[in-house]
């Protein structure tokens, strides 16, 4: 047999009825993951034609995208930004409730952002294929899954259906070879590698991401990397599973259990990349070579390293760029001031994301005047980071301890930026007003965020991180 | 979504050059709080039309245009990009576009605009950039023939639709009726793997 990549595997084992010259494939999906953003339009579409969710039991739906990350008041009411917010987190309510599908809701110790819960629960395994109408879903490739991103009318042929149309994309391998210096993460490895192929380098293209680097990264790291993917434009990002992936799924409630959890495994095992199978395209970036990175545009492929310059010739588009962000060409990251800091999102909210910015804030304050806010992915991520004491060290720094949500990676639930200041944010989109009308994103690691919120200045992480290591050993 | 069929085009155009426009620029995240698919015309590139107080910026390419006389929007690379909204798709249409033409369009979002009867065209950088330099050009799009050209002599190209969507674009076939007759193999498909 021709040997067979990772995403030829999974694409195989899930088509309902093979693509045509005329036809795209009709593609079965294990998990779709809803929230009360992407979905309200969906359901009205089915009551519409009268029709029921194929699945529910395949589906899952959690709020997160404009759900307060403050608790609620002394009457029991969240506060919401607006009534139109509370109007679409009672739709999710009651859709799900009439259609009998679960939801994650606002007091259950699960619920959190959609791309951190699937894998906690371990309704996220490999071989699966996953959508949500979100484009970060390519977030739980990690695991060896396929997973995308879909549309409102997509949503709706999914719930109707279960099925998606869909042609097959060309498939690309990046391979990280080499090992990553200390201080280095899965963040900057994504925003290197955007940097190099391009805000659209990886548009039309399956990704899966190889190499040392990428097997020494944690579950967690594999999923920020994946969770970049469409920042590159890419349709998902995949990762062959291995024994940290079976190792991190074990013992999760949708996990399977006793002899099941033993078949499962060895399929799992065998989901690798074929020798000898062949990608359209092939990328190699030495991860050796990689510094913390840093945006200094308004498209995450404007990055480059914290410890230099931003690039003197920015050419026309850069041009535009630096005027939003009020960066000139040439200046030092280190002189760039920070008004605010942002640590959360589904790129960053994960426990060892929130550990890696507590070892640059413990025992250190925030500088004066900068405003930092911090929103665990999950409530299990929260009551994690509660019992280690992560919070403690947040809030003795000077930053703020919220709840769960996607808080000010969107914007949509009250958090956000004022116009005009610089934000250091560990989500993923450094779009204008992506984080409030005129606010200027600069995208980081958590360890970056953290030492430039104590430094007011765009900082290198790695002699805090140094420091940390020094004092733990 | 039900909607008129789509054969030939023949409009204005509306140039934005800049690449990597992305549908948080499109439609801004905070509008998105909506459970319908109506009126998002108002809101689409909202911050670039209006300032902070919400006054028209005379300085935009959208001020004074008649959304009705620009039916075809000329854009840089990449457009498109970012998050999935389906609602840049709605608020385009509802603002009066039927087409999208740049030298490459993000995945997701030529997605959505086919299934809302936004027509998405990608055509090779030489014809780019001569709709970008000749903003406000009467273009026409026959879709059945995939050619896009400037009328008048100017410069004409090929585009290419999946073929699927082009059927449902000109004959008003509905993927999700398309999906439905598909049932039994589904069904099939879900016993085999129980
Ligand atoms: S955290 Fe940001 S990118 Fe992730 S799901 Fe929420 S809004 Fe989308």
């Amino acid at each position: 047999m021709k040997p067979q990549t990772l995403f030829d595997k999974v694409w195989a084992r899930h088509v309902v009825v093979e693509e045509a010259a005329d036809a795209p494939a009709v593609l079965y999906i294990d998990l779709h993951l809803i929230h009360e953003v992407t979905s309200p339009q969906a359901f009205a579409a089915l009551a519409e034609r009268g029709l029921k969710v194929r699945r529910p039991d395949r589906t899952l739906a959690t709020l997160d995208h404009s759900t307060p990350t403050r608790p609620p008041g002394p009457d029991g009411e969240w506060p919401y930004a607006s009534p139109e917010a509370k109007a679409q987190v009672e739709a999710l309510q009651r859709n799900c409730a009439a259609h009998g599908i679960r939801l994650l809701g606002l007091d259950d110790p699960r619920r959190g952002i959609v791309h951190v819960i699937g894998p906690e629960l371990g309704a996220t395994r490999p071989g699966m294929t996953i959508v949500c109408g979100d484009s970060h879903t390519s977030t739980h490739g990690a695991f060896g899954a396929l997973a995308f991103g879909i549309g409102t009318t997509e949503v709706g042929h999914v719930l109707a259906t279960q099925c998606l149309l869909q042609r097959r994309p060309r498939t690309m391998r990046v391979t990280f070879g080499g090992r990553l210096q200390p201080g280095v993460g899965a963040k900057d490895m994504a925003l290197a590698m955007i940097a190099t192929i391009g805000a659209d380098g990886g548009r039309g293209y399956a990704i899966e991401y190889a190499g040392k680097a990428v097997r020494s990264l944690t579950m967690e790291g594999r999923m920020t990397l994946c969770n970049m993917s469409i920042e590159a434009g890419a349709r998902c990002g995949m990762i062959a599973p291995d024994e940290k992936t079976v190792e991190w799924l074990e013992g999760r409630e949708l996990a399977p259990k006793g002899e099941a959890w033993t078949r499962a495994v060895e399929d799992w095992l065998s989901l690798s990349t074929d020798e000898g199978a062949a990608f359209d395209r092939e990328v190699f970036i030495d991860a050796a070579e990689i510094r913390p990175m840093a945006t200094y545009g308004v498209s995450p492929d404007a990055a480059a390293p914290v410890d230099g310059p931003v690039p003197a010739d920015p050419g026309e588009a850069g041009r535009a760029a630096a005027d939003y962000m009020r960066i000139a060409p040439g200046q030092r990251f280190s002189e760039i001031r920070v008004d605010r800091v942002f640590i959360g999102s589904c790129t960053n909210s994960r426990l060892s994301d929130l550990r890696e910015a507590a070892a640059v804030l413990r025992g250190r304050k925030v500088k004066e005047g900068v405003t930092v806010l911090v929103a665990p992915g999950s409530e299990a991520v929260r009551s994690a980071a509660e019992a280690e004491g992560l919070h403690e060290v947040f809030l003795a720094a000077g930053a703020e301890w919220r709840l769960p949500g996607c808080s000010m990676c969107i914007a949509m639930n009250g958090d956000k930026g004022e116009p005009g200041e610089l934000v250091v944010s560990t989500s993923n989109r450094n779009f204008m007003g992506r984080q409030g009308k005129g606010v200027r994103t600069v995208l980081a690691s958590p360890a970056t965020a953290a030492a430039s919120a104590v430094e007011g200045r765009i900082a290198d992480p790695r002699p805090y991180l140094e420091q940390a290591e020094r004092m733990a050993s | 979504m039900s909607f008129e069929p789509f054969t030939v085009l023949r409009s204005r155009t509306l140039v934005l050059p800049q690449a990597n426009i992305d549908t948080d620029q499109i439609i801004p995240a905070r509008f998105l709080t909506t459970t319908t698919r109506r009126g998002l015309g108002e809101v689409a590139f909202y911050d670039w039309r209006f300032d902070e107080e919400g006054r028209p910026r005379n300085s935009s390419v959208f001020h004074g245009v008649d959304a009705r006389a620009h039916r075809i929007l000329v854009a840089g690379a990449n457009f498109g990009c970012g998050s999935s909204r389906e609602h840049a798709s709605w608020a385009l249409v509802d603002f009066g576009f039927r087409a999208v033409v740049s030298s490459d369009i993000a995945d997701i979002f030529k997605s959505n605009a086919l299934k809302n009867g936004l027509l998405p065209v990608e055509v090779d950088e030489e014809m780019h950039a001569y709709l970008l330099a000749h903003p406000g050009a009467e273009v026409q799009i026959d879709l059945e023939a995939g050619v896009i050209g400037a009328l008048g002599g100017g410069l004409s190209a090929p585009f290419e639709v999946e073929p699927f969507a082009r059927r449902c674009l000109v004959e008003g076939v509905d993927p999700l009726g398309h999906l439905l007759n598909q049932i039994d193999a589904i069904e099939a498909y879900e016993k085999a793997r129980a």
